[in-house]
Order: structure tokens, then sequence, then C-alpha cells
């Protein structure tokens, strides 16, 4: 039994040493998640340091030893002591978490951005929004935050309960359809980062990602402005994009897709308007390439069985065309 | 405690236990009263505990085999990224069918089980209370657990998550019967564990032999009598709530639908009212079995009793209160949020102070390490992780981070392996011998014990860091490159291991029934009454109720236990006590085997798949139900009882 | 045979025969979630006819039928959904009809097969009706096909779509009573 818990020991340092990662609640990247962690690591010390405490009793007992000092009496009295200790330390832990979820909240109280993230079955609909209306915008599976900048998270959703989580940020929120909850998010590190749908939503909860970026805020105004523009319209040179442009509007694109600075305004899937800006498609099923990208079109029901993207027929040249025009959405 | 008898002399034959009546020919009129009749008629219509407890642990365990392969299915499918083994639909059925099998279908019948047959043996009577509502109750359980699985085969089984959260398994989002299938098993299920309840309670407080007042009692008797109670205030929540969905389901009520006036957290808030009770009702009979293990194996009679007791009452009590800690992230008041977080982390306390009890007893007697006891030690290494991995889960800001993860899937099988399957193995091997006469191979026994132990390791501590880094539940695949790889690879190879061991373990018990060392009455050495009786007991338990002067009778009476007589031998009664000191009160008479148990639960089996698919079949199903228990209840004449009661 | 034999052999006997039966037997095809759209030359729209009128004999109708389609209860389910997406209760609003005829009735101008109903939407109709080709799939016409005539309780009441979690509009289409088509003229 001895020999167990050390190998267990060992286990588990060489399964931490794993901590870095881009999903990770254990690489804390943001105010919130770092108030988590440090209260994670309190609580890993003190448990586990009972949890050692129970096991040396345990092996004692079966070892047999100071047989004759375990008088009813000296038990009763040690049981006493327990239970008061427990106590003690259970109070001691519920008061750095009170502590540690009033401090979390409140750093939301600030925030200078907002930011409504819809779920949906399996996408999200994120929209920054702005008190001037023609300042706000709307892009899929995606948030770009700037560093060091309390965000406001507005989260609803459209169809079933989903969750709300980039691990290296904060916490995790749960999107209920009927109501509107709230998060704050402040990140502290740039860097690239994964959230992903964390309540069971149907067929395709596996591949519910998002890309949360966190960039220092002039990069993060640069990028606004970026996907504040409407898509550019082909030149009349650039046949093919044309052409891409064309295949869009007249096929199955336009009933569900909106492309701003086109005709094509409908609200059922995600704003493909700066498509090609993305790190991922398909709510981080994919990395974005050409490629992906196509093979998304014609067959995603081979990709993600169950998402609510049909398999659509296109001849091959129109398949290209759609590329080139989708790929210059940047 | 020997007396004439007080009939007129010559007026009937003396038809009482007692010692008028010669040893041998008590246990052959008890017998010839007492017995199932032979074949198939009888085995269909007994009304014995024993036999209905055998059959309910047989039972609990196939759906567990069957739960547990699943799982094996699961973990191969998830041994490495996007693996293509089951599909995303068949992965969500899976999982659901694991959870919902093992939750309603194993743990909490498995339980009730032991149970039914072990609490009667151990308060000295010869039935259990209503003993024709106990066989139906087996019934309407295997007929259920046949309905789920009957609509897995068939492509209907749910797919929606064991706990079923609305919107998703409503009426829009998720098509078809699937979801009712579901939400009806649960009908199933609770109308089976709400009928051992009362049961049991009954039993416990008004059959208890002579003697045995409340703070005599065994501990597991305790253990089992306040998870009854839990059952029958918990139950009923998670029988409404289903009932809600398939009424919203079948015929357009709005109870979940916020549009019109309901709301999708009512599902979240009655099912986690039943579903943290639920967790516990499946937990204290567990500790029951491991504080009937100890003493016996550390040779010395338990520490702490009072503690004990007095902590059971405290968990369950607790244990209501703490429903909120599932939706910590459905943003609901801090307030409110940090009430229950206090809630669960106190009833850290209660089961703390049983740990303490536990190892010492263990520290005060001389260890003897058979099988029952390494589960036993198993269950306190395994158990006091995930109680403290639940002490995380308890601080709403660590709960935001793993809810819904792999950590929370380690911290319940944790608990819930650890809490209540190492101690019913433990279980298994300890009353092996009394439920049929042989015992279990003591080396496949513990070559078992280490695999599992081992295999539990193994599959379920890497996913403590696999919630920590980020991985999701209930998703049937994952992307390489996140660092999950290892460990779900380590936990896959965890899984399999834990299949070798409960492939020894079958075998052993499939051998051992027909090869094993025969077993005498008490081949532990043990204390509670149950080890009085020849193993396996005769039908009727004991040829003479036993009376109790402590908690370890058959230590403090190692000579023989002393005994009331006058009970009948013709007819079939048992000896009622009052509720707090066990003196003496009545006789009562014990139902004969019937068949309409059987019936009934057909009926109504009937019933409430037909109200799957139609709300006609509830009132039209009603009627055949209404005619099994009439018949059920029709008034036989009574034995005539007219003396008053024994000395 | 001694009865603690019974008793586990006795279950696990009943188990295994009832599953054992009910794998056996066709697995639920109403339950289905076949998300893959079905290769083309299964779908033909031009083999479907709108009259039943046929000059000499009648011949057999072409190719297989397509009733499997609207017993499945996906394909209705997602058919309702791509009914608001798609914007059909623009004109037909909930199926009580609104400048678009309405759908819950028995009175169908183009004919009340689901085949009729794909061919509607596939080519448009006079009098405003828009035509959906190149715009929708063929898998989701054949699911919004079948859903429509679930509107008026046409297709199995165990595969309907149930209520939805929107205010009530009407009675869930597995409530309502079967409307008989009834041939008119447009």
């Amino acid at each position: 039994m001895r020999r167990l818990s050390g190998s267990g020991v060992v286990v588990a340092l060489v399964l931490l040493g794993g901590c870095q990662g881009v999903q990770s609640a254990l690489d804390p990247a943001g105010d919130q998640a770092g108030g988590i962690a440090g209260l994670f690591w309190l609580f890993l010390g003190v448990l586990g340091a009972i949890y050692l405490l129970v096991l040396v009793l345990l092996v004692g007992a079966l070892l047999g030893l100071r047989q004759r000092a375990a008088t009813e009496r000296r038990l009763t009295g040690l049981l006493t002591a327990w239970a008061g200790g427990t106590t003690i330390i259970i109070l001691g832990l519920t008061a750095f978490s009170y502590g540690t979820d009033a401090r979390i909240t409140r750093l939301g109280d600030d925030a200078e951005l907002t930011i409504e993230v819809t779920a949906k079955q399996f996408w999200w609909q994120v929209k920054y929004v702005e008190p001037q209306p023609s300042r706000s915008f709307e892009t899929a599976n995606e948030v770009y935050l700037p560093v060091g900048v309390p965000v406001r998270f507005i989260l609803k959703s459209q169809d079933v309960i989903h969750s709300f989580w980039i691990p290296n940020l904060h916490g995790k929120t749960d999107l209920i359809p009927g109501r509107v909850n709230e998060t704050s998010i402040t990140a502290r590190r740039a860097g690239v980062y994964r959230g992903q749908c964390a309540e069971f939503c149907g067929f395709q909860h596996a591949h519910m990602a998002l890309d949360a970026v966190a960039v220092p805020a002039p990069e993060f105004e640069a990028w606004r402005e970026s996907r504040l523009k409407p898509a550019p319209t082909p030149t009349p040179e650039d046949q093919l994009r044309s052409e891409g442009l064309q295949v869009f509007l007249t096929s199955p694109c336009v009933m569900c897709h909106t492309i701003r600075g086109t005709s094509a305004s409908s609200r059922v899937g995600p704003d493909l308007t700066h498509v090609a800006g993305r790190r991922t498609i398909a709510a981080g099923a994919l990395p974005y390439s050409r490629g992906n990208l196509g093979g998304w079109i014609v067959n995603p029901q081979s990709i993600k069985p169950g998402s609510q993207m049909p398999d659509i027929q296109l001849e091959p040249d129109q398949l290209q065309a759609l590329l080139a025009y989708l790929d210059s959405l940047t | 405690m020997n007396r004439m008898p007080r009939t007129v002399p010559g007026r009937e034959e003396i038809a009482r236990d007692g010692p008028w009546l010669s040893e041998a020919e008590t246990h052959r009129r008890l017998e010839r009263t007492w017995e199932t009749p032979p074949g198939l008629w009888g085995w269909l219509s007994t009304v014995d505990h024993k036999m209905v407890g055998r059959r309910y642990i047989a039972t609990a365990f196939v759906f567990f085999v069957l739960a547990g392969i699943l799982a094996l299915v699961m973990r191969l499918q998830l041994a490495s990224p996007e693996n293509g083994l089951v599909s995303a639909d068949r992965y969500n059925q899976l999982f659901t069918m694991h959870g919902t099998t093992m939750m309603f279908l194993f743990a909490v019948p498995v339980m009730e089980a032991f149970a039914i047959y072990l609490v009667p043996l151990m308060v000295g009577t010869r039935s259990i209370a209503f003993p024709r509502l106990n066989a139906f109750s087996y019934w309407v359980y295997l007929f259920g657990g046949i309905m789920l699985w009957v609509a897995f085969a068939l492509n209907i089984g749910p797919d929606v998550g064991w706990f079923a959260y609305v919107p998703l398994a409503g009426p829009q989002y998720a098509p078809g019967k699937r979801a009712d299938f579901w939400a009806q098993l649960v009908t199933f299920t609770e109308i089976a564990a709400l009928a051992v309840s009362v049961e049991i309670i009954v039993t416990v407080l008004k059959q208890r032999a002579p003697g045995m007042s409340l703070n005599r009692i065994p501990i597991f008797v305790w253990g089992q009598l306040v998870t009854s109670f839990m059952v029958l205030f918990a139950m009923p929540s998670v029988m409404l709530s289903s009932s809600m969905l398939i009424m919203d389901r079948l015929v357009g009520t709005h109870f979940f639908n916020k549009a019109e006036g309901g709301d999708a957290l009512l599902w979240q808030h009655m099912f986690w009212f039943f579903g943290h009770p639920e967790v516990y009702i499946i937990f204290l009979p567990a500790t029951g079995f491991v504080s009937s293990i100890i003493p016996v194996f550390a040779r010395r009679p338990i520490f702490g009793y009072t503690a004990l007791v007095l902590a059971l009452f405290a968990t369950a009590i607790l244990g209501f209160g703490l429903w909120v800690h599932h939706m910590f992230a459905t943003n609901l008041p801090h307030l409110g949020n940090s009430f229950y977080t206090a809630a669960s982390m106190t009833i850290a306390i209660p089961s703390g102070i049983q740990i303490f009890c536990w190892i010492a007893t263990l520290w005060g007697g001389s260890p003897r390490f058979a099988t029952p006891l390494l589960f036993t030690i198993g269950f306190i290494v395994v158990f006091v992780l995930g109680g403290l991995s639940g002490i995380m889960l308890a601080s709403v800001p660590l709960d935001l981070q793993v809810h819904d993860t792999y950590f929370v899937v380690a911290h319940f099988h944790y608990v819930l392996i650890g809490g209540a399957v190492f101690p019913l193995l433990g279980a298994v091997y300890y009353w092996f011998p009394k439920l049929t006469g042989r015992m279990l191979n003591e080396l496949a026994g513990k070559v078992h014990f280490w695999l599992f132990f081992i295999g539990f390791n193994l599959t379920f501590f890497p996913m403590h860091l696999l919630g920590l880094e980020g991985m999701p539940r209930r998703v049937y695949t994952y992307p390489p490159g996140l660092g999950w790889d290892t460990m779900n690879l380590t936990a896959t190879v965890g899984a399999v291991t834990l299949f070798v061991s409960l492939s020894i373990f079958a075998a052993n018990v499939g051998v051992s029934l027909f090869r094993g060392q025969r077993a005498g009455s008490n081949p532990w050495d043990a204390s509670t009454l149950e080890w009085a009786t020849p193993s396996p007991p005769a039908s009727y338990n004991f040829a003479h109720i036993p009376v109790v002067s402590g908690h370890d009778p058959l230590w403090e009476e190692p000579d023989g236990l002393p005994v009331v007589s006058g009970l009948r031998v013709n007819q079939r009664e048992v000896l009622l006590t009052t509720a707090v000191d066990a003196e003496p009160d009545v006789r009562e008479p014990v139902p004969q085997p019937s068949i309409w148990p059987l019936i009934s639960a057909l009926t109504l089996t009937g019933m409430l798949i037909g109200s799957i698919f139609t709300p006609w079949a509830v009132l039209w199903g009603s009627i055949p139900v209404a005619v099994a228990v009439t018949a059920w209840f029709w008034p036989k004449s009574p034995p005539e009882t007219p003396e008053p009661v024994i000395d | 045979m001694s009865s603690r034999c019974h008793d586990c052999v006795g279950v696990a006997l009943a188990l295994g025969l009832a599953v054992a039966m009910a794998a056996l037997t066709a697995s639920c095809e109403r339950e289905e979630r076949d998300t893959k759209a079905p290769p083309e030359s299964q779908i033909s729209v031009s083999s479907v006819a709108l009259s039943p009128l046929q000059p000499g004999e009648a011949s057999a109708p072409p190719g297989g039928s397509h009733r499997s389609i609207e017993e499945n209860a996906f394909n209705l389910a997602q058919g309702k959904q791509l009914y608001t997406w798609f914007n059909c209760s623009g004109c037909h609003a909930h199926g009580g009809g609104d400048i678009g005829p309405a759908l819950m009735d028995d009175q169908w101008l183009y004919g009340s097969e689901i085949e009729n109903v794909y061919a509607t939407i596939v080519q448009g109709r006079p009098n405003g009706m828009p035509s959906f080709r190149n715009r929708i799939p063929d898998q989701q016409v054949w699911q919004i096909a079948a859903y429509v005539r679930s509107m008026s309780g046409l297709t199995p009441a165990t595969a309907s779509p149930s209520r939805s979690d929107e205010m009530q509009n009407k009675p869930a289409e597995q409530s309502m009573p079967r409307q008989e088509p009834k041939d008119t003229h447009p």
C-alpha cells in the first residue's frame, strides 16, 4: 500500500509537468483564471496534506502499531479533536473560497468592452456591441480580447443549454435559452487560447470550440477596424473572384450566411465577412486553409456529422471560384 | 422465557414454537409453512425475501456488467484523438446508457437488494415487511431495465445524458421517442425503490428481535434505515420531473418552456434535488458494509457506534441541502451559491468522522487481511481522495473551471466506485458464504482486488488532470495536440485492466457456486444475527426468535442466544416489537406466495410503456392494473389468533 | 438445479433473450439519425407526376417511395427547423397561411404526396411561390416536404414533431388530427 501511494505521487508529478496548454486551467492567462488557479493550489496543498495524513493513519492501523495506546477514552478524545480540526479546516477553505469568488466577481465591474455571445448548435455567434450601432459588428467562433481590459460577456442561447468556457482565462458560464447570463474576463497575457462548449448540447458538442486571442490594445483596435469593414467587391478584372461571388449568391450559401457588402444577409449560419481571417473554421474543427474550407463546403457531414451545414453539390470549377472569393475575405 | 402453552389442553394441536415441540419437529413444520413451492410457479410467486434479494443482486450485477461493457467501448473510442470507432450519435447513446444503467439499474438496486436479503436476518425476524410488495418491486425493476435495454438495441435508446437536461431532452431538440424511454425508466425504478424503502423502514422499526433497542441495531441496518428515508424524500422529485418531461413531449405541456411561462432551470433543480441525495443513497448503505466488515476483520467491536449513527443522520439531512452545487455554472445569484458551498463543505465533516471511526477500529484490533478487508481498505484509500476532490468542487470558483470536465468524472468515479463498489465487492466476498453456503476463492479474490485497485487508479486518476487541462465531458472525440492523448490512452489501459479484474471476479463467482469450499454458519466469526443461521439460511430464517442484549450478539453470547418462543409454526407469522425498545408487541400474519405481484408488475409495465406512445394508455392501461391489484389485495380470511402474545 | 442457480441463470436468460430478440429484429428506422445526404441517383424530381391522369394504361410509379423520409423523426424535426430558418413562415405563417396558402388544412393546390411538395418547393409555382432549386440542397428539401405533410397530420404521430420551445401558435404536429387531402384545382 505504501509503495502504491508513493508511485502514485510520482505519476502525479510527471503528469503535472504538462501544465502548459492552450486550453488549460492550470496555465492562467487572465485575472479571473489566475485567481482560481491560486485557490486551486491552496486547496490542493491543504487537502493533499490531509490525504497523506489519512493514509499514514490507515497504514499505521494496519501494521498494528501502538495498539495498547488505543484506549477507548484516548480514541474518543482524538475523535473530538479530529472533528474539530476538520471543521476548522472546512471553515478556512470556505472563507478562502468566498473571498476569491467575491474578488473575481468584482473584477468585471468596470468593463470597457461588451461582447454578446449567442450559442447555437454547434457554433458561437459573437457580436461586439458598441453604443454606436455602426461600430458594432458580428463574427463567429472567435473572440479577440485586448490585454488588461475587463471585457463583459453577455451570454445567450438560441436552442439548448451550452457553456462558454475558455480555461486559460476564466471558469465557465452556461448559456441558457430564455435567460441572459453574464460573465467577465480580463486577459493578462497575450496569446492564442482555445475555448470549448462545456455543456452537452447534442451531436457535435465535441466540436464546438472557439478561438480566444488576447492581443495588446493597439493590435486589438487594428483588428476591430478591419472587422468593421464590409467585404470588398471583386474588381471586374479579377474574374475568378467575381465568379466566386456569383456562385455564393446563387447557391445554398446565400440561404444561411451573411457577407456584409453583398446582398447575402441570412442569419442562420455564421457571418462569413472575414472568414479567411480566422484561425479555424467549423467552430474549431479544422484549421483555416483553402483546402480545408473546400472540404468543409462539399462534405461537412463527414467532418462534423450532425452539424447544421448540409453537404453542398458544386461543380469543381464553381468550387474553385468560390474558394478564391472566400479566401479573399480577410 | 419458558412457560406452558396457553391453549386449553386437548382443545387444539400444539402449533407454536417453544419447548413443547422438539427441535426436529419445529424445523420440519416451519419449513413446511415457510417454504416456497417448487418449480417455475413457485419461483415466479415467491415472497421469500432471500429469494427475491438474491435475484435482485444477480440482476443488478448483470446490469453492472452491461454498463461496464459500454464504458469499455467508450474508453476504446477515446483512446486516441479523432478516433472513428463509434459515431457521435452512438457515443451519445453509450454514455447515456452507461450513466442511466449504473445509477438507476445498478447502484441503488444493488444496495436495496442487500438490504432486502440482510436486514430481516440482521434484525432477527422471519420475513421482510410487505413481502408481496417486495416481489412486485423486483419485477417492476426487472421489466424497466429490460424495457430500457431492448429500446437501446432497437435504436430507441436515450441519447441525452443520464441527467437529460432540457431543452436538449425536450420536445423540440430530442425528436422521436428516445428520451421518453429514459423518462419512463425512471418511473419504473423509482416505484421499485420507494416500495423497498417502505418495507425496510417498517421491518427495521417494527420487526426487530426482542431486546434489540435502537442503540443496539447493527450499523448496517441503521445505514439502510436512513437511506430508506432518503429515498422516500428524494425519489418523488425525479419521478415528478420525468413525468413532467414526458407530458411536455407527449401532450404539449409547458413545464420547461420559457416562452410559455416554464423554465429550463426548473428541470435542473428538480433533477438535482433527487440527484444529489441519490449519491448518498448509494453511499450510505456502502458505509454499512464497511461498518459490518471492519469489526469482524479487526476482531473488535466497532469504535464510535454513536458517532457513526449520528454521522449517518447528518449526511442524510445535509445531503438534501446541496443540490445547487451541480448548477454553479448557471449564473444563479452569488449569495445563494454561497449557501450551497457551505453545505457542500460541511458534509465532509460527518464523512470524516466515519473514516476516523473505521481507522480507529482497525487501530485497536489485529487485522486479518482477507479479501473483504482488502476491499474495505481500498475503499478508504479511494473514497477519501474522491471526497477531497469533492471539497474542491464545493468551491464556486474552482467548480466553474472544472464543472462538466473530466475532473468531475474522476471525482464521482472515485466516490462512487471507491465509496460504493469497493465496499460492495467486499460485501460480496463477505456474505457470499451466507447466501450460497460456499466460500469464494481467497487467492482469486486477492488477485481481483489488486487488479481492480490498480486498474481503477490507472483509469480515473489521469482524468483529474485531463479536466484541469481543459477536456470537457460527454465528448465523443477530441483533437490531437492539446496534451490529452497520453492521459486518455492511460485511462483506456486502466479500463481494460478493470475488465480483466472483473472477469476474474465473475469466474470466481461462477466456479465457487458449484465448487467452492462449503461454509458453516459463521465462517468469519462475525457478530451479527445473520451469522446465527445456517448457510444458506432456511426459508424461515430463525427457528426461534433470538433475544438480544448488545450490538454484537454473537460475540456477547458465544454459547448460544436466548430466544423467545410462541410463534405459530403452522401459519406464517412474525413478531412485532415496539419501535424504540423492541419489547414484544403483537404477532403479525405474513402472506403466502402469490402470483399477483408479478401480474401487477406486468400490467403496470404495459401501462407505462403504452403511455410513452399515447396518453390514452394511462386510462386504458390502468384497468388491468386495477384488476391485478384488486386480486392481490383481495381479503383472505385471517388466521385465528385468539391468544395474546408471548413471553 | 438449486434455486440460487435459478436466480442467476433465469435473470441472465431473460435479459439476454430480450436484448438479442430486439437486436435481431429490424432496428427502429423511425429513430435513425442519418445526417448524410443520400446519393443523387435516388432522388429525381423529373420522375414526379403532378397529375394522377395518364393516357392508356396506368404505369407503376417510378422509383422507390419516399415514405421512409416522412416516417423518420429526425427528418421531421430537421424539416421543422428549416421551415423557420428559411422563412417559409414569412408567407405561410406557422401553417395557417398568410399571403401564401395554408399548409395545415386539407386543400392541396399542387398535390399532397411528398414528391409533389418536393416539386413545388424546387420548381416554384405561379402566384408567388419561389423556386428553391440550387438554393436548398435536396436532402433538406425532402425534410421540409416531409414536415409540410406533418403539419396536416399526414405523418405517423410517433415520428411527427412535438410542440416547439416557443410561444404556442398551433397544436403540435403530432396532435394534429389527420386532414385527408381533397383534390382541388388551382
